[in-house]
């Protein structure tokens, strides 16, 4: 594997890293799986229970995951297979089913329950999408019961929200005939989304709504009018499936930072033909305070050099709206997968001579990291402290998926994120 | 099939990692998919580790399902050596490798590597978090000691100075860090050395030499009895049963080193915890009856059950533990302080117990803690699992004289102090100084007690409504006691088929349960 990264070549040669080669790597991955979405979409989706029908590992996972342990009785559970479960399918099916009646009937506020797949319920060949039909026609009308695999053989952490997400496409309404509608793919946060509504509106694009919606029920409706630009770079099912009911996408890099948001504004106005001073008038003030919020902390980062570890697929952008907006210098990017239609705008802003990485082989990584020596290297939590006891300051990935960052108003809490490890380390005398 | 929520234990390789996290010069390799990885935060992140746990993921995919599965593994476990240069390999399986099936164990030692290769299997879907490291740590006792054992029979040569182990300690353990520190400080009062601390901080090469010894000192039963009950089967190594933790626990812990040492108990029992006399002094008098509910491992739950009945004089209400291993130990426990134990891994049922109990404290794991919160009752936690709060920065051991004292400070410091809770009682209108309002002492900003009702079983429909007044003068009554009075009182009234409660209702049920 080392052999493959040292005839990598450093520099493309051309304007951005559209074409750039990218080392591909397979080992060991210190990545979460795709069962780690819940954590959010859980708090998203507000009358929709996430059922993971697996082991103890998948119950111990989202409880470390969530990190503080949220207590109020959360929308999610684990249904553990034991191995009686093992011994016969049949047998395991019953028992889902007593469990689903059993978890319906302490939660009558649930309007849709997701199964969601597993490792172990992958290897032993549990039929969820059958699971999912049969305990829908016995909740019906009260529940809709959905299924999606978050298992770690599958998924990569955020592709857990990509795979819920597409699940939710079919149950989509149409949309009567081919009027046109904006659809806002990816959980955001509601003041995120909020904002985006209100610069939307300005736009005179819309009508606007959001996939995942707030309530189960409220799922908006999809059709030929549909174009719909990504929130999040992570969704390349949904996308799939949303093509597939007639919506187009539009092509944008991702809302992040000034820059990005105003790309990805600018995209969808755009495609409803909106006069460039009429996007003027409407964007100025949002991307000029997003600027301003980023001047001082430009001053602390620009030069500092970056090194992505593999996470969330969000590194790409991230790495963009770093190098762009605050003058640092990434070394490495390395993102679980590397979609290139839906990065294509991304991958020509990133500047040339950035290495790509797709996968992981961590302990070859982590030799490329040392080396390297990075000024700031964005990881996962099994790697922060320990790169930091090596005198590396790292910024904890999984915070960029948890904390609002798109949009004007967030460009410069995103930049704070990378600049507080530093700041943090300069203050500290100890 | 089993719904959970929140769980107390992990899964088994869990358990395995801490013990393989806890010792020097050992790597495990563990077949698993993507994902498993997150156990590595467990032990960067709570216990703040300045190292990646010694952990090797295979990390198998969909695609690799076919069959590639185990030239992935062995592959993983040559460059893991290779590159770690580990003195032995354990080599397992998580539990979606369990299902495939690829013997994990056998086809690592077909490579010919020129360490020891110790196979351990935890069966996932039967066990549990500490049962793993328990069988993982015999596992490595076995396989490093074992071919040191003498031939059975043998006796063993009296020593002058007799030495012992310490066994138990693990990574990710509660107060072990701290533990082993203040145990070996009794040990060296006593003129005991000690040959060998493990798995904490141990080589396989340590273990090789844990026979030398002539007893064990056994910490955590949970994790080491099973080592040390093979270890007094081949090497004749009695081994200690009482657990240090509590003044009385301390001094019956020494007697019984000082007995297996042939020592004098006297110097260490010399030492004194500060827990008497501060449980003596005037100002603890009100901690007299208070209702302690516990729950939590088993070792840690009958060891506060102990200090709440006989150090501090609370009333225990509740006793119980999610150790299914050790359940006899703590019905037998339970059955001393005149209850039932409680055995579950279902914080909903232990939640519905501690709300049935009424208690005036609650000592418990974190999900206690939150539980507690939720109801308005004060929570020491006692027991694993683990949280980052767990690993304070100071000096802080529940074994030991040291451990009694800060004890006495974690079970005592959630109460109300003696004279604010008898302020509270009489002057229970003043507007900043009632039911509505947190404690003092957690500052003005601390939230009200939640209004959430304890998940007390319904009473039936027959029970008497209740008379303004008596209504009223149950609204007098201090709130951290007015639940139970209410219960009590419909109870009494309920028993008596008394239609409505009065406030003579009232009087005669205080009476009643106060005999």
């Amino acid at each position: 594997m080392s052999a493959i990264a040292a005839s990598l070549p450093t520099d493309a040669g051309a304007a951005g890293c559209g074409d750039a080669p990218v080392l591909r790597e397979r080992g060991q991955r210190e990545v979460f799986c795709g069962l780690t979405g819940i954590v959010w979409l859980h708090r998203k989706i507000q009358d929709a229970f996430f059922l993971v029908v697996g082991s103890r590992t998948c119950a111990h996972l989202l409880q470390s995951a969530a990190g503080v342990m949220i207590f109020a009785e959360p929308r999610f559970a684990t249904a553990i297979i034991e191995e009686r479960d093992l011994a016969g399918l049949a047998d395991a099916n019953e028992e889902l089913d007593r469990v689903v009646a059993r978890l319906l009937g302490r939660r009558p506020d649930i309007r849709m329950l997701f199964l969601v797949g597993s490792c172990p319920s992958e290897v032993i060949k549990l039929d969820l999408a059958r699971a999912a039909q049969r305990l829908s026609q016995r909740h019906m009308p009260a529940v809709r019961v959905l299924h999606f695999s978050g298992s770690g053989i599958e998924t990569t952490f955020t592709q857990g929200e990509d795979a819920c997400l597409a699940a939710l496409v079919p149950e989509m309404p149409a949309e009567p005939g081919s009027a046109r509608s904006l659809l806002v793919v990816g959980a955001l946060a509601e003041v995120v989304e909020d904002q985006f509504l209100r610069l939307f509106a300005a736009l005179g694009v819309g009508p606007v709504r959001f996939l995942p919606a707030r309530r189960a029920a409220d799922l908006p409706a999809v059709g030929s009018g549909t174009r719909y630009l990504l929130a999040q770079p992570f969704l390349a099912e949904t996308a799939r499936a949303l093509d597939a009911r007639g919506a187009r996408r539009i092509p944008a890099p991702f809302p992040l930072g000034a820059e990005g948001t105003t790309l990805w504004l600018h995209a969808a106005a755009q495609e409803w033909g909106v006069g460039e001073r009429t996007f003027r008038e409407a964007t100025t003030i949002g991307e000029q305070r997003a600027r301003h919020a980023l001047l001082r902390r430009r001053e602390r980062l620009s030069g500092q050099r970056v090194f992505f570890f593999p996470d969330s697929q969000l590194e790409v952008p991230l790495a963009r709206f770093l190098a762009r907006e605050l003058g640092m210098v990434p070394l490495e990017v390395g993102t679980p997968y590397l979609h290139r239609e839906h990065l294509a705008e991304e991958l020509a802003l990133l500047p040339p001579g950035v290495m790509l990485s797709e996968g992981q082989h961590v302990e070859n990584q982590l030799d490329r990291c040392r080396a390297a020596r990075p000024d700031l290297t964005v990881c996962g939590l099994g790697l922060a402290n320990p790169l930091e006891a090596e005198g590396l300051a790292t910024k904890w990935s999984i915070e960029l998926v948890f904390t609002p960052i798109q949009g004007y108003e967030q460009a410069g809490d995103l930049a704070e994120l990378f600049l507080r490890p530093l700041a943090r380390r300069a203050r500290l005398e100890v | 099939m089993q719904l959970a929520v929140w769980t107390y234990e992990g899964p088994p390789h869990v358990g395995a990692m801490r013990v393989a996290a806890a010792m020097e010069g050992l790597h495990y390799v563990l077949h698993a998919p993507q994902g498993d990885t997150y156990a590595d935060l467990l032990f960067t992140m709570i216990e703040r580790r300045a190292t990646r746990p010694p952990v090797t993921y295979t990390t198998f995919q969909a695609r690799d399902l076919g069959g590639d599965t185990a030239t992935l593994l062995k592959t993983a476990t040559l460059d893991a050596y290779e590159r770690f240069r580990p003195q032995a390999i354990l080599v397992g399986a998580s539990c979606t490798a369990e299902l495939i099936q690829d013997d994990p164990g056998g086809l690592a030692r077909t490579l010919g590597l020129p360490v020891p290769v110790v196979p351990v299997d935890l069966p996932a879907y039967q066990r549990k978090e500490n049962w793993g490291a328990s069988e993982t740590f015999y596992q490595l006792v076995r396989a490093f000691a074992g071919p040191r054992a003498p031939r059975p029979g043998t006796v063993r040569a009296a020593s002058e100075t007799r030495c012992c182990n310490i066994l138990g300690p693990t990574a990710l353990g509660f107060r072990h860090r701290d533990d082993v520190a203040e145990v070996r400080r009794l040990l060296a009062l006593l003129g005991v050395p000690v040959n060998v601390v493990a798995p904490l901080g141990a080589t396989p090469a340590d273990l090789a030499r844990l026979g030398e010894a002539d007893f064990n000192v056994v910490l955590y039963p949970e994790v080491a009895m099973q080592a040390a009950a093979w270890l007094k089967r081949n090497f004749a190594q009695p081994h200690t049963t009482a657990i240090p933790i509590g003044v009385g626990a301390t001094r019956d812990f020494i007697a019984e080193v000082a007995r297996l040492a042939g020592v004098d108990p006297a110097p260490a029992l010399a030492e004194a915890s500060r827990l008497p006399w501060y449980s003596r002094s005037v100002d603890s008098t009100y901690l007299t009856g208070k209702r302690a509910f516990i729950f939590g491992d088993a070792t840690h739950a009958i060891a506060a059950a102990r200090i709440a009945a006989t150090e501090l004089a609370f009333e225990v209400v509740g006793l119980g533990t999610y150790s299914r291993e050790f359940a006899r130990e703590v019905r037998d426990a339970a059955r001393g302080h005149g209850i039932e134990a409680l055995i579950t891994d279902d914080y909903l049922e232990v939640e519905a117990a501690i709300g049935a109990a009424q208690p005036e404290l609650v000592l418990g794991t974190q999900m206690e803690r939150h539980t507690a919160k939720r109801l308005g009752i004060p929570c020491a936690v006692i027991s694993a699992p683990v949280h980052v709060q767990d690993f304070p920065a100071r000096f802080s051991p529940q074994m030991g004289f040291e451990g009694a004292n800060v004890l006495f400070d974690t079970l005592v410091h959630p109460l109300m102090m003696g004279l604010e809770e008898h302020l509270l009682g009489m002057f229970r209108d003043d507007f900043e100084f009632h039911d509505g309002a947190g404690a003092s002492h957690l500052g003005a900003g601390s939230a009200p007690a939640a209004a959430v009702q304890p998940a007390t079983p319904p009473l039936p429909e027959s029970v008497g409504a209740w008379a303004p007044e008596a209504e009223k003068e149950l609204k007098k009554i201090p709130f951290f006691v007015r639940g139970k009075a209410r219960r009590n009182t419909e109870r009494f009234a309920a028993d008596r088929r008394i239609p409505l409660i009065t406030l003579e209702t009232l009087y005669d049920a205080k009476a009643h349960f106060s005999r």
